[in-house]
């Protein structure tokens, strides 16, 4: 006994596959995967597009720039004017009051600032992932204990913590600040990827997975974790903006980078004096390299969090 | 099998004034009939919710009662359809029933295996004979899978076959539930709502289930697809065997393809019938107010229908009211003059008629009721209740 329907559509209940191809044709054209459907949501974000083109641009500084430098910006050559030259031909953000060349201080300190914030963020994003789903899938006390400590973590003032374990794990080094930093920024993470989890693991395809029989840590990797992962990434591109700021702020009270190092936040401190003698150029380059830097990861972070929300329509 | 009697004996409401009531269920097995064999015997299910109060340390402050003492039996290859209004723990007995939750107490029997505490390995073999298809095609599908991987994964994980024949295996399901099998790479945003709920289908059938759970599967679908998706099933019925536990809110659809029908209030089933003898004469004074809702599609017929229109809104299932569960809205306890047992004596499921159960206290009184509220199926006069079946 069956229902009577509309002849084309009831035809459509038993036909063959030739034609169901046929009816559905204008559904979908093209199948494209996850990854371009997201590329081309991406696309259509302008500031986006702007944003990582110059973050790709800074990272093709960051590993190639000081190869090709001209400058070596430790190095002092002593000079006629103690106030330092302004931007010229021969030196294009001028130099400081030894003689240091203010752009080859700007591009070797990109190595160092997009490393700190860009491996930070990685260990960040590690942490955050693994403790937000362990509480959030698992729940009960797991999740009650591991969100307390997340708590405690943002109840501290991490400045002050920054600054003690700065001087305390080997003073001025690079690694040692990206473990630091990225220590200290995981719970914001935790956080997400666990309000994720919580919503997620009620989920009917989330359900339908474990009514077929699918075991925990498939249903983690495999149905909760890629749906959960666009928010994280946008979080992360946040914390890595963030942790550059940090460095050039940690930095600057010399907590940071030690001074025969060359970063952003360096290149700030040494221009502490510029302000009085009127030398804007050495702390407008440092400086606005970070401002553009910063900005144009939060405007890739804006892209991505439309391009990898599935609702978002093309 | 020991059957636990369908809302008897050791539930605080059914205390000591129940005696007669419940000899007259003594053989009450909800339906077991010689006519085949049970794959599914569920017996006073219960699945309570803990209410907790409290960060840190929860404290228990009470249960929200979404199952509280259900007790059904499908044989193989029948349908058993399963109604009742929103809130009223249909979906939430399915869910018990393909133990994706834990049932808080009772029995859940598929095929001779006790299966209510199993867990980890036992219950994943059993889950490859226990399928369930979800109400919402748009969200019970991974919209970061492709329709094939959702399709193949209960054939991945219960590592059935070799990749080759698991693939040939998805395509053929395809054609089953009428798809293109060359639509497998696409991912569920591409299809529309009727061609997902076949991908649902076809995920439920990669196993070859005996037992399908079918959660309400057409209600979040157009008209004009709900139907392709019944026939579909019942195609799929005819063709493999399938039983089905068919929840739904709406009677006609169940009514269409359902053998039996359970109508479920408030976390207990109010009767137990054939889909006949419901619709021809419902014993339960809930059935008849949800019968006289739906339309019949006779214009002269549906002009004369009276509608007994319930009022109010369902419990709390927190704090379900005492006795029989439906009293704070029955209109046969009002027009009887509100007598005390339906607010201290939880009726007992009893069968009324031949395979026919009900629980209310005052099924012989129902045809009592007068013209005016009578729905349009009960004018013809009823058999005398039985009052005691052998035992």
């Amino acid at each position: 006994m069956a229902i009577p329907t509309d002849p084309t559509l009831a035809g459509v209940a038993a036909a063959p596959p030739a034609d169901v191809a046929k009816a559905d044709v204008e559904v979908a054209l093209e199948s494209l995967s996850q990854w371009q459907l997201a590329w081309r949501r991406f696309r259509k974000h302008r500031m986006a597009m702007v944003g990582l083109g110059f973050f790709a641009f800074m990272i093709l500084v960051a590993i190639f720039g000081p190869i090709i430098m001209p400058f070596d910006p430790t190095n002092i050559p002593g000079t006629t004017n103690p106030a330092g030259y302004p931007p010229s031909l021969a030196h294009l953000f001028g130099t400081d009051t030894v003689g240091r060349d203010v752009f080859a201080m700007v591009v070797n300190g990109a190595r160092i600032s997009v490393a700190i914030g860009g491996f930070s963020m990685l260990i960040a994003g590690f942490i955050g992932v693994v403790v937000g789903a362990v509480a959030g899938y698992f729940g009960g006390w797991v999740d009650n204990v591991l969100m307390r400590v997340v708590d405690t973590f943002f109840a501290i003032p991490l400045l002050f913590v920054i600054l003690v374990a700065a001087k305390f794990f080997g003073q001025g080094q690079v690694i040692s600040l990206i473990v630091i930093f990225g220590v200290l920024s995981w719970p914001l993470i935790a956080r997400l990827v666990r309000a994720q989890f919580l919503s997620l693991r009620e989920a009917d395809f989330v359900e339908a997975a474990r009514a077929v029989g699918v075991r925990d840590g498939r249903i983690t990797f495999r149905h909760i974790l890629p749906n959960a992962i666009g928010p994280v990434i946008v979080a992360m591109t946040l914390i890595m903006a963030s942790n550059i700021v940090l460095e050039a702020f940690v930095s600057y009270l010399n907590f940071g980078i030690s001074a025969n190092q060359t970063s952003w936040g360096n290149a700030l401190a040494n221009a502490q004096s510029a302000l009085g003698l009127g030398n804007w150029w050495w702390a407008f380059f440092p400086g606005m390299a970070i401002a553009v830097t910063v900005m144009s990861i939060n405007f890739v972070g804006d892209g991505l969090r439309d391009a990898l929300d599935p609702r978002t329509r093309l | 099998m020991t059957a636990r009697l369908p809302g008897t004996a050791e539930r605080p409401e059914t205390g000591a004034g129940d005696a007669t009531a419940s000899s007259r269920t003594a053989t009450a097995s909800a339906g077991r009939g010689a006519d085949g064999h049970a794959l599914l015997e569920v017996s006073d299910l219960r699945m309570y919710f803990p209410i907790t109060e409290g960060i840190l340390l929860e404290r228990h402050v009470g249960d929200v009662r979404a199952v509280d003492g259900v007790s059904l039996e499908i044989r193989r290859g029948e349908t058993l359809g399963l109604v009742g209004e929103s809130g009223c723990g249909k979906s939430t007995t399915g869910r018990a029933i393909t133990r994706l939750y834990r049932p808080t107490g009772g029995r859940i029997v598929f095929d001779g295996t006790d299966i209510t505490r199993a867990e980890g390995e036992p219950l994943r073999r059993i889950r490859r004979r226990m399928q369930m298809i979800f109400q919402d095609p748009y969200s019970s599908l991974n919209p970061r899978m492709t329709a094939a991987g959702i399709v193949g994964e209960p054939l991945d994980i219960h590592a059935i076959g070799t990749k080759t024949e698991r693939r040939e295996r998805v395509r053929e399901l395809f054609r089953i539930v009428g798809l293109d099998p060359d639509f497998g790479e696409r991912y569920p945003h591409e299809f529309s709502g009727g061609q997902r709920q076949r991908i649902g289908v076809a995920r439920s059938l990669a196993v070859n289930p005996d037992l399908i759970v079918a959660d309400e599967p057409i209600s979040a679908l157009d008209v004009s697809i709900q139907a392709q998706i019944i026939n579909l099933l019942e195609r799929l019925q005819a063709q493999f065997g399938l039983t089905y536990l068919f929840i739904a809110h709406d009677l006609s659809v169940v009514r269409h393809i359902s053998d039996r029908i359970a109508v479920m209030y408030l976390g207990r089933i109010v009767e137990l019938a054939g889909t006949r003898e419901l619709h021809a004469a419902p014993l339960h004074p809930y059935s008849v107010a949800l019968l006289s809702a739906v339309p019949i599609p006779d214009p002269a017929v549906e002009a004369r229908r009276r509608r007994v229109i319930l009022r109010g809104d369902v419990p709390n299932p927190a704090s379900p009211p005492p006795g029989c569960h439906f009293h704070t809205r029955c209109w046969l306890r009002e027009r009887l003059g509100n007598p005390p047992e339906c607010e201290t004596v939880s009726p007992p499921l009893a069968e009324w008629r031949p395979r026919h159960f009900a629980a209310c206290h005052f099924v012989d009184r129902l045809g009592e009721m007068p013209e005016s509220a009578a729905p349009a199926t009960s004018g013809v006069s009823r058999p005398p209740a039985r009052e005691t079946p052998p035992a």
